[in-house]
């Protein structure tokens, strides 16, 4: 973000030469600190738990369902997990967690989506915590330069972010099955996973790479009517993109927790039929 | 149904100044600009304040109100209780000129860098077609009042006033965003936006759409998909070979 | 003589409406250094406030609208008064004004075929008003701003200078035109230049130009209610009166109908006509739509006589009648009036007006259609327009008279090198304006104003005269005296009787005592107005500033006055209780106001009659006998046959 100083060095930000000599640094007397307080809260509070998760490299399986941290599995060393998308690409030598191999993609999408760099910049950053509150720094280049510069490649993390989806899609259908392999059965699970599918689709695809890339960069709508239809309905879910975001995030970390307290036979999975 | 506000205002100019305090009366339904109008009527007939229309349509009596960059004719009184110190300044971001009024002329200036309207060649007036939806994306940014609260929450400049030259802000990225999305505008303006303009600068955090006092969406559809033409344009390796190859293709 | 700063310019232009940034861009595109002084920041100008759009017939919705039928349909609503040629070149150039804002960038809503759409309009027979949404004013004043922008990165590319033909002094008030006593007339004067002072700093300046376009607005802020601005305090047509030409149809206010009346720190505010265009009525506290009931004689056969037939026409425009809420403001501004005086108004003492149910999109096309009036309504108010009435009432809104001028040069007859376009100057627009009228207004007599301040200088040449010293030594005291003055009166208060006497006594309904009344007043006010003195310094003083303004306010208020006591009719804006009706003898009749000695220490102002121009015969024509046997004389008809 940004490097340097910290503390507004004598006449620069709102005190610079010719502006208003106030002597607060800022007049807000709302609670503007609570929103990126709370963002810093909840993102933290995930970072501890999937990174936990994510090293564990273990009980993410429970017969039908896969933990969305682990799926698809890009290593040789999974658990055997019939059905589910398991393309062992890395081969036998990486030792590491295979769920370390496949979460670089939704983090990254998450990384460089507009609306967590909106969040994070506010409330890990202070480039600004609320709206005229001044920054504890005395220089600043925004997203012109590296690493900052890289968060133009949202679209990339976006196509990935797409796929991951369509096998997280397949692992809730697989989960229509018993723990033996049968379909036509349904567990709470099932559901939970469901939940969380929705919820990561609509998230994915009320991006705004995808509004750009599905209409938004069309010069005449009016040429391409059914472009301008789907551009209309990613627009639409776009405005809740905020409200996905923080939703899909709290469902895939509910969706591993589930599939972690089933596995480690913490919890019984109610079976509906 | 009135009763009796405490106002803090700052009054000075650039050599200094300092919050003054007042006790003012209150009606129902007024707005922080009929206060100030009744200071300048009763006790301070020499309070600088710039207001045009008094129905939030021209943007000229912007400050900041407890901080928060407002108009003031789009204040309402109600919106505090009747016990909480109001306090007004003028915006930080620009040269002060007295009192609540602020040199605003960085806009005006930035305004001029931005290439005007650029239509086909051939095209004589009255012979325009345009399709309503697609107009519908400009005539909201169009909506703006040049208030310039935007211009002024911006933390690219109002924390750092060297951006200055480099960033013209969102009312005039959002003008770019404007002629680029104009159905018969054919400049090219998606690399000036990043390189002469400062795009780049902008880090998405939404104050400036947070102030608008016309709610345009400011960020998710003039910044933001900006930055989206932008990078097909310059950070996309697969738009970039397309190119090439078709340069190449074309044979010239 | 102290030392002052200096300008000079061919054209210098005072005002940046509509009118005057396209009378700027007029002159610039003719290669004449041209400036344009405003008292408010660049693109601030009250232009922003109109609503409802731009009429012009292009004929886009309905291909029957022509330059005839709205030349017509501007007669009909000034009830005969306009001066015909002016309302002809405005009838006939508006179409190619609206053209030229396209290419220069505007974006109009648009028709299914991509033409610019047009809107329904009080007193247009044809949907007639291009638009965009409800903020056409401030799409006209964008595009003019960005297309003077336009010419300076011009200038800068050809000269390394953006304001090397083309510069804007913003936040500069002029208080006196400078001219010398024109050697070719024993009466006139010519223009050298213009006087002022910058807000900011509080310093004189002098602008050096033999032509000068006046277009600085109307009066609004000398009457209590109103939808104007703080600028609208009469300046050019004083300047006008003070250089020597004369103002005509000052007796001519419109009060528009629909203005906010509550909360009171709004009343005034405009409410625009497209609510009603769009299909909202008007219903007095019986839940009644009273305006069936108020249709006159002259209207009978041009309105719907049923709900269901006004209802009708919204969507069948070939087979029905429209509503009487879209007659002309005149009209339905004193239908209110009489409404809430006979105890059926609202609670805050208007009428209702709502769109709830009119409207076949319901909520969302209220808001797509009236997002301005939405936004001000739940701003303002905090009430939802889709859910609830509005409550309006009339509110002072426009001044048809103003600065005499030349219909196709837009020169005033009394000082040469003066031209005047828009609000500032009178008749357009006869007794009553139509909506949409105005905005076109600017553009065409904007574009004349411009055009033929730039010939004049052209063909100046050197012949250039210089101001006196000793008159802007003159302006300089006069502009200074508040500072003198042992601080008797307060500006701020006397603005406020001043405002008060007009809304209570020259307002919507007259009588012969009440204006003699304010006349009188007047006359104190005057007095202690050049008593009214300020604090502080001259660094942005609003108290300064609104003391000089009071200087204006009082002389246009007195034309005002003086013209509306004068005329013993009642018609379009002026309206007589001791004469309610319209007389053909006094249509013929203009009055004009003058001062008979601007640089007397007491100002007054002096009315003359004279007739106005009879109407060429081709136009005659464009009527039947029977509707102009309503407005004109015997002997201003027409032969039998003809």
């Amino acid at each position: 973000m940004a490097t340097g100083t910290t503390g507004p060095a004598g006449g620069t930000g709102t005190n610079a030469p010719g502006r208003a000599r106030i002597q607060a640094r800022h007049l807000r007397t709302d609670r503007w600190w609570l929103s990126p307080a709370v963002t810093v809260a909840i993102l933290s509070a995930f970072i501890v738990y999937s990174t936990w998760r994510a090293f564990a490299n273990d009980d993410y399986f429970a017969e039908p369902y896969v933990s969305p941290f682990y799926s698809p599995c890009l290593a040789s060393k999974c658990d055997s997990m019939p059905m589910s998308a398991n393309a062992p690409l890395f081969g036998d030598w990486w030792g590491m967690s295979p769920a370390l191999l496949i979460l670089i993609f939704p983090l990254g999408f998450r990384l460089t989506c507009y609306y967590y760099r909106k969040a994070y910049y506010r409330g890990f950053w202070a480039s600004p915590s609320a709206c005229a509150v001044p920054e504890p720094r005395g220089k600043y280049t925004g997203e012109t330069r590296f690493p900052l510069i890289m968060q133009n490649i949202h679209r990339y993390f976006f196509y990935f972010a797409a796929v991951v989806a369509v096998i997280l899609s397949w692992d809730v259908l697989i989960a229509f099955r018993d723990e033996h392999g049968a379909w036509g059965h349904m567990g709470l699970g099932t559901l939970v996973l469901l939940a969380n599918v929705l919820l990561i689709w609509a998230y994915t695809l009320s991006c705004h790479s995808c509004r750009h890339i599905v209409g938004g960069k069309l010069k005449h709508f009016s040429e391409h009517p059914v472009r301008y239809r789907f551009w209309g309905f990613v627009s639409r879910l776009n405005g809740r993109h905020m409200e996905l975001a923080w939703a899909s995030l709290f469902s895939v970390a509910l969706a591993d927790l589930y599939v972690y307290l089933v596995a480690s036979n913490a919890f019984d999975d109610p079976r509906f039929f | 149904m009135s009763y009796k506000a405490d106002f803090r205002i700052w009054r000075g100019d650039v050599d200094g100044g300092e919050l003054r305090d007042f006790k003012v009366e209150v009606n129902e339904g007024e707005v922080v600009l009929d206060i100030i109008h009744r200071l300048q009527a009763t006790q301070a007939p020499d309070l600088a304040v710039r207001w045009n229309c008094k129905a939030g349509k021209c943007g000229s009596c912007s400050a900041e109100i407890n901080g928060r960059p407002r108009l003031l004719c789009m204040t309402r009184m109600s919106t505090f209780a009747p016990e909480e110190v109001v306090t007004v300044t003028p915006m930080r971001t620009f040269p002060v000129i007295r009192d609540l009024v602020t040199d605003v002329s960085f806009n005006y200036a930035k305004a001029r860098q931005v290439p005007s309207f650029t239509p086909p060649a051939d095209l004589k007036p009255g012979e325009y077609r345009m399709q309503q939806v697609d107009v519908e994306r400009s005539q909201e940014f169009r909506k703006c009042i040049e208030c310039f609260l935007c211009q002024n929450t911006c933390h690219v400049i109002r924390d750092f006033e060297d951006n200055k030259a480099a960033f013209s802000g969102p009312r005039f990225l959002m003008r770019i965003a404007e002629l680029d999305m104009h159905p018969l505008d054919v400049a090219d303006r998606q690399k000036a936006a990043q390189e002469e303009h400062g795009l780049g600068l902008c880090n998405i955090t939404k104050c400036c759409t947070d102030v608008c006092p016309e709610n345009i969406h400011i960020t998710d559809n003039a910044l933001i998909p900006m930055k989206e033409r932008v990078a097909d344009r310059k950070y996309d390796p697969l738009v970039w070979l397309g190119n090439k190859i078709r340069r190449r293709g074309s044979g010239d | 003589m102290s030392e002052v700063e200096r300008h000079s310019y061919d054209v210098v232009v005072i005002g940046a409406g509509g009118a005057g940034l396209r009378a700027a861009i007029e002159a610039r595109t003719r290669g004449l250094r041209t400036a344009v002084v405003c008292k408010s920041l660049f693109g601030k100008a009250h232009t922003v406030m109109a609503e409802g759009g731009i009429a012009a017939s292009m004929g886009n919705v309905n291909s029957q609208d022509s330059w005839k039928v709205h030349f017509r349909d501007t007669m009909r609503g000034g009830k005969f008064l306009n001066h015909w040629r002016m309302a002809e070149l405005h009838a006939k150039e508006a179409p190619d004004r609206v053209w030229e804002l396209e290419s220069w960038g505007a974006l109009f809503d648009r028709t299914a075929d991509g033409r610019i759409s047009q809107r329904n309009f009080g007193g247009h027979e044809y949907p007639r008003l291009a638009h965009v949404g409800d903020r056409t004013g401030l799409e006209l004043i964008r595009t003019l701003q960005q297309q003077i922008v336009a010419l300076q990165q011009q200038d800068e590319r050809e000269f390394g200078d953006p304001e090397a033909r083309l510069k804007v002094f913003q936040e500069c008030t002029i208080t006196r035109l400078l001219t010398v006593p024109d050697a070719g007339s024993d009466t006139g004067n010519r223009i050298t230049g213009a006087f002022g002072y910058w807000r900011e700093s509080g310093r004189f300046t002098v602008f050096d130009a033999p032509a000068v376009v006046l277009a600085t607005g109307g009066i609004g802020k000398g009457f209590k209610v109103t939808s104007n601005s703080w600028e609208y305090t009469g300046d050019g047509q004083a300047l006008a009166l003070l250089a020597g030409a004369p103002l005509i149809n000052m007796e001519f206010v419109q009060f528009h109908p629909t203005g906010m009346v509550w909360p009171p720190s709004v009343k005034g505010i405009l409410v625009t006509e497209s609510v009603r265009g769009d299909g909202g009525v008007l219903l007095n506290s019986e839940g009644k739509r009273f305006m069936f009931d108020y249709i006159p004689d002259v209207f009978k056969e041009k309105y719907a006589k049923s709900e269901a037939e006004g209802d009708r026409w919204y969507t069948d425009q070939e087979n029905n009648k429209r509503p009487p809420e879209l007659l002309p403001r005149d009209e339905v501004a004193r239908a209110i009036n009489s409404e809430v005086k006979a105890g059926r108004g609202s609670p805050h003492g208007g009428v209702f007006l709502t769109v709830v149910g009119r409207m076949a999109g319901g909520t969302e096309e209220i808001r797509r259609k009236l997002p301005s009036m939405y936004h001000q309504f739940k701003e303002l108010a905090d009430v939802d327009i889709t859910a609830e009435a509005m409550e309006v009432g009339p509110t002072c809104h426009y001044v048809m008279g103003g600065i005499a001028v030349d219909p196709d040069t837009a020169a005033t007859p009394g000082v040469l090198g003066l031209y005047a376009a828009g609000e500032v100057a009178g008749g357009m627009h006869g007794s009553n304006r139509l909506g949409g009228n105005s905005l076109s207004d600017l553009l065409v007599f904007g574009r004349r104003a411009g055009e033929h301040a730039a010939r004049y200088a052209e063909a100046l040449g050197e012949e250039r005269r210089e101001a006196a010293p000793e008159q802007i030594d003159a302006a300089a005291a006069e502009a200074l005296a508040p500072f003198a003055t042992e601080s008797a009166e307060n500006p701020y208060t006397v603005h406020q009787e001043l405002q008060q006497t007009m809304n209570d006594l020259v307002g919507i309904i007259r009588r012969e005592g009440e204006m003699a009344e304010a006349l009188t007043r007047l006359e104190e006010l005057k007095a202690r107005a050049a008593k009214a003195g300020v604090e502080g310094h001259r660094q942005y003083n609003p108290g300064w500033h609104l003391a000089l303004d009071l200087r204006n306010m009082l002389l246009v208020c007195e034309c005002v006055a003086r013209s509306a006591l004068e005329r013993q009719e009642s018609r379009g804006g002026h309206t007589r209780d001791d004469f309610p009706a319209m007389s053909p003898q006094w249509r013929r009749v203009v009055l004009a106001c003058s001062i008979a000695d601007p640089d007397a220490e007491h100002l007054s102002v002096t009315l003359t009659r004279s007739e106005a121009v009879p109407m060429r015969a081709d136009l005659l024509e464009l009527f039947e006998r029977d509707e102009l046997k309503k407005y004109l004389t015997d002997a201003e008809l027409p032969g039998e046959d003809g």
